[in-house]
Order: structure tokens, then C-alpha cells, then sequence
């Protein structure tokens, strides 16, 4: 009896906090990005005198933020649309790279044996945990002795070895999903194995390897550590995140056009998830947050 | 872990046996050779690029941590030098390097925890389907999917002494005397139940932002196994008349620990590596320095590479001791759970 009235209690108040819950998290996961949108369309003045204002009039909203963001240096803004340009860049030659040389690298891993398999799969877990700020260090050096210049290709390879081992691992699994027999076909039918991979694997595996290429592009457009390292002394080659942080520093800037530019390095990313959500939860899970 | 990233798994069948007989042995060595010999054209592309971008640059750290390099002799430095461990000598009798570690242990821990804790929370409250929940469970992870710089920046201006949101709902809503400036002060005298203590706020703060932007991942992952559990399960414990939380304690809870348990590793490992939550958000000031930010520090404001190199070095040592310890430990249970 009195576990009866236990049950009944607690599943009361289960109903009464899931809710509340919910909302508490919702809040706390979405309001920031709220407020910044809500910033972005502020000017300064209107945000130092009523910090409190959740909502704007029409007549309040200010679109001049972003046009300060935006127009290049020369006319008096802050120049993101090169930064866009840059990391537009960087991300989709990552992309390309890592698929580029993940792809066959998967495909060896899942089907075929060879001398030091093991070994690589090692190896690639090793890279993947290993602190970035110890590669930082020789990355640093080396690009002083070159004097410093922002390259975004090297910034490219460098990122493209930080991903390849998590994609080879990603699409590796779905490989392993391609029944073999089909490939045995084709082999039977005259196919090359590069010819089989073409024609058989990879329209296969095709939905992995568009969750995969939006994951690498997510990590690419929102690097920041060895964006900082590579090109910090060449504005015309930064990246949006790196822009942005190191415009957040000065005090000329006002923080509500750097929230244009938060809005227009988070917009991107924001599209993409919700356009694939589906898709990209795979490639989340299975990577992480390394880049 | 990898059942989100595997998909349907359609199992091939295994090849029937070879009949044994010379030929075939012969003819199987060959096909071997030849699948060995694709098997490593087709990863080295993989290895080349692993090999000079991070291999060849870990070596390099290495050399460095052992010789006297700074930032104004840089240009004449190599693998090859003059080595000493003077380096390592300097770094562990610094003052504040002991500090910095004990500092990333907490932020590790702490983060880790409440990061799994809320995920864990968020899991269960929208375990059973209800209208809207795909696109609420998109929303939570949204915190982990932004770009940091961007999410740093407008917490650190939600959090401003001057103008910052929270302080205006602390001040006119919540009756705060004066401003709490989160990210800037070292520690604030609050009085609890009599007592007067000293609360690190910007490590607090540091460590609820890295749980706010880390929650999603264990969500994800908690939810995807909370999704795998045998509802015949727990529609016998309810039959049974186990109340809510005795069903969560003696059915989920089990079968979620290998999960947590994973988890509590992949993120500790990666907080412990943090580096760009912190840098952004304090700069490492006000007893915030993370060994990360503290080995950036040395390389470019002080210019000590060897120093820096040293430091990283110790950092990624003592993490691949506390995973290996943890994985004695724990290591064996996973596996049987």
C-alpha cells in the first residue's frame, strides 16, 4: 500500500518537474544565441541604457551593425566578408582533402589485410587524444622561422591531419556495411578494385560520406587555436573566428557589430545543423570536437 | 559508441573454406601479397599527411622540451641541439606550475561531471515522445555545435559587470548589491548559512561553460542508449509495482554505466586538453590558468619555447598515466557490463 502511494507521488511530481526541465534547458541552450541575434540588430547606445530589454520596437532596429561588419577596412568597417572568404576557403578544402584521402584509407581499413593494420588503427586513436597544444608548440616555431606568414594551406594540411583519422574511422563502419557479395560481383563482372569502389562502395556509403564531409566542415569553420597560431599577424588571411576574437579584444569596436559578426560566424553552422540534422548526428557521434 | 555512426549493419556471410590443396594455397598467398600491397597504397596518403603534420611535429616537441630555446634564438633551432633537462628542472620548481595542473584537474572534473550530469537529466526528460521533441532535442545541441569563439564572446558579454544581462537580473531581480564581475574576479565572499567562504567565481564560471557547452555531447549519447533498452524490461518492473526512480536506479542506471563510463573518459580527455574555452573567455587570469593556456603563455608572451615545450610535455603525460590507470581499473568492467 505504501509503495502504492510512493509510485503515485513520485510519478505526480515527475509530471510536474518534466516540463520544468525541459523549459529550464531549452532556455539555458538557446537564449544565448537569442541574445545575440537580439544584440546584432542593437545599437551600443540603446544596450547601455537598457541592458535589460529582451525584445526591440521597429523603430529601434539598427541593420548598421552588420553593414560595419561587413564592408572591407578601406570603407570604414571591419572587413568579415574576406574573413568569410577565408573560412569558406579553409573549410572546403578540408573537406575535399580529408575525404580525399580518408576515403581509400577507409576503404583499406574495412577490407583489406594488410601488414600493420592494427597498428594504424592505433596510431590514428593516438592522434586523435593527443593534446593540441603540444603540437601547437613545433607548429609555432616552425612558422616563426618562416617569418610568420598566414598561410591557409598549411593551416589546411594541418587540419586535415587532425580530422583524417576520426573520418577514416566514421566511414570504416559504413564500409563495413556494404555487403561484400556485391563487390564480388563486380570483381566477377571485370572491375578493377578502384573501378568496385567507384561504382559499388561509395554510392553506398554515400550518406556517410555527406554527414562526414558536413562534420569536417563544422570543425574547420569553427577552429580557432591554430588559426590564431598561423595567421594572426596577416589580417587578409584570417579566419571569421579568429577575426572575431581578435577584434573582440579592441575597444574601438562596439560589441554589438562584433555580435553581426558572432551572428554571421554562428548563421552558417546553425543552417547546416538544421538542414541535416539527421545526417550530422551520426558524424557527431562518431567524431567529436577535435579540430 | 559506434552504434550511431555504424547504421544498419547488414552481416555479410563468412566465405566458405578453401578446400585445401596446393593451388589454392598458392593462389590465396598471391591474392594476399596483392591485397597487402593495395591496402597500404591506398592508407598512406593517410599516413603521409599524419606523419608530417603531427608525428614529425611531436618529435620535434620533444627535441625542443630538452634545449634552451627561446624566442629570439628560434631561427637557428632543430631536431639536433645542445640537450639538457633544464627545461623540466625550471618548469616543475615554478611556483605556479603545480597551481595550473591542480587547476585543470578541477576544471577537468568538474566540467566532466556536471557535463554528464545535465546530459543525463536532459536524456531522461525527453525519453518518452511527445510532439516537438525533434526539434527541441536539435536546440540542446545547439551550445555544442557553435563555434566557440562566437559562444565565448556573447557569454563574456551576457556576464559583463557594466551591461551584462545576468548582472541586470542579479540587480533588479535577484537584489544583488553590486555587480559580480564572473570572469574577471578571482573569488567572492558569500555567506551561507552563517558561514563566510570564499567561492572561486571565474573558475566556477569557466566550468559551468564548459558543462553548458559540453552537456549536448553526453545527451546524444545517453539518449541514443536509452533508446536501446529493452522496454520489456521495464515494463516488468512496472507490472512488479517498482516506482519511478526504483526502475531508474535498478534497470537504466546499469545499463547506462558503460555509457557514462566511456563518456566520463572521451570527455575528460578532452577537457583536460582544453584550451579555447578558457583562453577566450579569461585569458587564463583570475585563477584560471589551465596548463594549456599557461604553455601559450610561455611560447609567445614570455618567448621560453623549451619551457612551453616542456610543460606540454608533462601535460600529455600525466594524461596518458590517468587514462591508463583508469582503464586498468575500470577497464575489465566495461566490458562485462
Amino acid at each position: 500500500m505504501s509503495s502504492l502511494t510512493r509510485d503515485r507521488i513520485e510519478n505526480r511530481l515527475i509530471a510536474i518537474l518534466r516540463p520544468i526541465v525541459i523549459s529550464v534547458l531549452l532556455i539555458v541552450a538557446v537564449f544565448p544565441f537569442y541574445y545575440m541575434v537580439l544584440l546584432s540588430f542593437r545599437s551600443l547606445d540603446s544596450l547601455l541604457q537598457n541592458p535589460g530589454a529582451l525584445w526591440i520596437s521597429i523603430e529601434e532596429l539598427d541593420l548598421s551593425t552588420y553593414l560595419d561588419v561587413l564592408l572591407p577596412v578601406s570603407d570604414g568597417g571591419q572587413g568579415f566578408i574576406v574573413f568569410m572568404r577565408n573560412s569558406l576557403l579553409v573549410a572546403l578544402s578540408t573537406v575535399a582533402l580529408t575525404l580525399l584521402v580518408a576515403i581509400p584509407g577507409a576503404y583499406a581499413v574495412s577490407r583489406l589485410k594488410f601488414f600493420g593494420r592494427r597498428q594504424v588503427s592505433g596510431l590514428f586513436l593516438a592522434v586523435y587524444f593527443f593534446p593540441a597544444i603540444l603540437l601547437a608548440v613545433p607548429l609555432f616555431v616552425f612558422f616563426t622561422q618562416l617569418g610568420l606568414r598566414g598561410s591557409l594551406i598549411a593551416l589546411v594540411i594541418v587540419y586535415v591531419s587532425q580530422v583524417a583519422a576520426v573520418s577514416i574511422y566514421t566511414l570504416k563502419n559504413y564500409f563495413a556495411t556494404v555487403p561484400v557479395s556485391l563487390e564480388e560481383a563486380a570483381a566477377i563482372d571485370g572491375c578493377t578494385r578502384l573501378q568496385t569502389m567507384r561504382k559499388i562502395s561509395l554510392p553506398l556509403a554515400m550518406p556517410a560520406l555527406v554527414s562526414n564531409g558536413l562534420f569536417i566542415f563544422m570543425i574547420a569553420w569553427n577552429e580557432f587555436l591554430f588559426a590564431l597560431l598561423f595567421l594572426v599577424e596577416r589580417r587578409d588571411s584570417w579566419t571569421v573566428s579568429l577575426g572575431l576574437s581578435q577584434l573582440s579584444g579592441s575597444i574601438e569596436v562596439p560589441t554589438t557589430v562584433l555580435m553581426a559578426g558572432s551572428v554571421i560566424l554562428t548563421l552558417p553552422i546553425i543552417i547546416l545543423f538544421f538542414a541535416s540534422e539527421r545526417l550530422l548526428v551520426g558524424g557527431l557521434t562518431a567524431g567529436a570536437e577535435k579540430g | 559508441m559506434t552504434q550511431l555512426a555504424g547504421g544498419t549493419g547488414v552481416a555479410s556471410p563468412p566465405p566458405a573454406p578453401p578446400a585445401p590443396g596446393r593451388k589454392e594455397r598458392i593462389g590465396r598467398s598471391r591474392k594476399a601479397r596483392e591485397e597487402n600491397r593495395a591496402g597500404l597504397l591506398l592508407i598512406s596518403p593517410t599516413l603521409v599527411i599524419i606523419a608530417v603534420a603531427v608525428v614529425l611535429p611531436i618529435l620535434w616537441a620533444v627535441a625542443l622540451a630538452f634545449q634552451d630555446v627561446r624566442l629570439i634564438n628560434i631561427r637557428g633551432t632543430g631536431f639536433i641541439g645542445e640537450y639538457t633537462l633544464d627545461n623540466f628542472v625550471e618548469v616543475l620548481t615554478s611556483p605556479g606550475f603545480f597551481q595550473s595542473l591542480w587547476t585543470t584537474v578541477v576544471y577537468s572534473v568538474c566540467g566532466t561531471a556536471l557535463a554528464i550530469g545535465i546530459g543525463l537529466v536532459a536524456a531522461l526528460a525527453l525519453q518518452k515522445p511527445f510532439r516537438g521533441r525533434g526539434l527541441i532535442r536539435a536546440s540542446l545541441l545547439l551550445p555544442y555545435v557553435a563555434p566557440v569563439v562566437a559562444a565565448t564572446f556573447v557569454w563574456a558579454t551576457l556576464l559583463n559587470p557594466q551591461f551584462g544581462f545576468v548582472n541586470w537580473v542579479g540587480r533588479n531581480l535577484l537584489g544583488w548589491e553590486d555587480p559580480v564581475a564572473f570572469l574577471s574576479q578571482r573569488s567572492l565572499p558569500v555567506s551561507l548559512f552563517g558561514l563566510e567562504i570564499d567561492l572561486p567565481i571565474a573558475l566556477m564560471t569557466v566550468i559551468c561553460f564548459e558543462a553548458w557547452r559540453s552537456f549536448p555531447f553526453a545527451f546524444l549519447f545517453l539518449t541514443a542508449r536509452l533508446g536501446a533498452v529493452p522496454g520489456a524490461l521495464d515494463e516488468a518492473a512496472r507490472i512488479d509495482g517498482a516506482t519511478p526512480t526504483q526502475r531508474f536506479r535498478h534497470i537504466l542506471w546499469p545499463q547506462l554505466l558503460p555509457t557514462i563510463a566511456v563518456l566520463s573518459v572521451l570527455r575528460f580527455i578532452w577537457t583536460f586538453n582544453n584550451f579555447d574555452d578558457i583562453y577566450l573567455l579569461t585569458g587564463g587570469g583570475a585563477g584560471t590558468q589551465v596548463v594549456s593556456v599557461r604553455v601559450f603563455d610561455y611560447m609567445t608572451a614570455r618567448g621560453d619555447i623549451g619551457a612551453a615545450a616542456a610543460q606540454a610535455l608533462v601535460l600529455a603525460l600525466i594524461l596518458a598515466v590517468l587514462v591508463g590507470v583508469y582503464l586498468k581499473l575500470f577497464g575489465r568492467q566495461e566490458e562485462q557490463a
